[in-house]
């Protein structure tokens, strides 16, 4: 059964591809830990039946306490990423919002316009390498996970695309998540700032509607401001949900298409840098 | 659908423990998922359910202790009960809080059988 929909469908497992390569196999025991079928091999040495009935009068029940946080596998890899990125000093953001706010969009322009840094990206998606191919275009070195019909990235998948694609000391890694508001919140991947882009097409309630994801994010980015004048879209009222949600949030306002309001942002992406550098 | 994938790591969480003390099955697994955790329990239950077949957990009587969520005010101090992420503090009304319980994703226990 596949891991990430319980689909069965062997298809759907996650390739990692550089545009313009065949995929790699990210890894190949993504279908053995879901999917293990248990044959009890092990006990029929003893030469008894596994009906589980109530005549297994020599089974005896234990208690195991296990006290084990679920997501341990993730954050674990993921502090192991964290440790690989602080020792390179690769300061490393995970672009994360619903699918049309225009992430790709932003993160063109800002390839484009922000130049002299050195750049690597990480694409999710379910399907498709349009997302890949498009930043490829930028110049920037670029591999695109495709999660089948997985709803995230997760830190094993971001620690086997690094390998592909070997990012440089002092770059700046985008991780483009995929387009969703639920799940990729409970996955760390070992990113220092988590970016949610909204845009002023959606309801200014998204940040009530998908709380843990405002919650667990440091950046908030507002698109489309340009469409602005022709929506029903209150900023006001959707900073001030977001803040209520989260009151750390760093909000900029943009449009990725026109260019409007990126400064502040390329602002905080070179003091970021900067002051990484001095510390790190 | 993260629930598969939380699914998915239950069981594997279980199966390594229970291989571990040599079980030959998990009769009952109790977690403690707290209701400001992201999961839904209804998806979960469904997840696992379908998950579980032909692992060590087939069968196996699922118990959940949902944990409430409890914030902090960061600004005040006072600790109060919260069912959502963007309750004010009721006693300063700021919002500058700290979810001190109820985002809990965890296997507690479980009860094997053994030869």
């Amino acid at each position: 059964m596949c891991d990430t929909c319980g689909c069965g469908q062997p298809e759907n497992k996650v390739t990692i591809t550089v545009p313009g390569s065949e995929p790699v196999d990210p890894r190949e025991h993504t279908h053995t830990h879901g999917g293990i079928t248990y044959t009890h091999t092990h006990d029929h040495e003893a030469g008894h039946t596994h009906d589980h009935g109530d005549d297994h009068d020599h089974l005896q029940s234990k208690e195991i306490i296990v006290g084990q946080d679920i997501l341990t596998r993730n954050n674990l890899l993921a502090e192991r990423n964290r440790g690989f990125f602080e020792a390179c000093n690769i300061l490393v953001l995970n672009l994360v919002s619903s699918p049309g706010s225009g992430k790709t969009v932003f993160l063109e322009r800002t390839l484009r316009d922000m130049t002299g840094i050195p750049y690597t990206i990480i694409e999710g998606d379910q399907q498709t390498m349009n997302d890949a191919m498009r930043i490829k275009e930028t110049g920037a070195p670029v591999v695109q996970i495709n999660t089948g019909t997985g709803c995230h990235l997760d830190a094993e998948m971001i620690h086997k695309a690094l390998k592909v694609l070997k990012p440089a000391d002092d770059s700046v890694l985008f991780i483009e998540n995929v387009g969703n508001l639920v799940c990729p919140a409970l996955f760390d991947l070992g990113e220092n700032y988590r970016v949610v882009i909204m845009s002023v097409t959606e309801g200014e309630d998204k940040p009530l509607k998908y709380p843990t994801m405002f919650r667990s994010s440091h950046l908030c980015v507002i698109n489309k401001m340009d469409l602005l004048p022709y929506v029903d879209f209150d900023l006001d009222k959707a900073r001030s949900y977001a803040a209520q949600v989260n009151p750390h949030l760093k909000f900029f306002e943009v449009s990725a298409k026109t260019g409007q309001g990126m400064n502040l942002w390329y602002d905080w992406l070179k003091n970021t840098r900067t002051l990484m550098a001095s510390t790190g | 659908m993260h629930e598969l994938s939380i699914a998915l790591e239950i069981i594997d969480i279980a199966e390594e423990h229970a291989h571990k003390a040599h079980a030959l099955s998990v009769t009952e697994i109790e977690l403690e998922i707290g209701e400001l955790s992201g999961v839904e329990m209804e998806a979960l239950d469904f997840a696992l359910e379908v998950a579980v077949k032909d692992t060590m957990l087939s069968g196996a009587k699922r118990t959940v202790d949902k944990v409430p969520g409890q914030a902090r005010c960061n600004d005040c101090m006072h600790e109060f009960p919260v069912d959502d992420l963007f309750t004010p503090c009721p006693v300063c009304h700021g919002f500058n809080t700290s979810i001190i319980r109820g985002q809990e994703l965890r296997i507690k226990s479980l009860f094997v059988n053994e030869i």
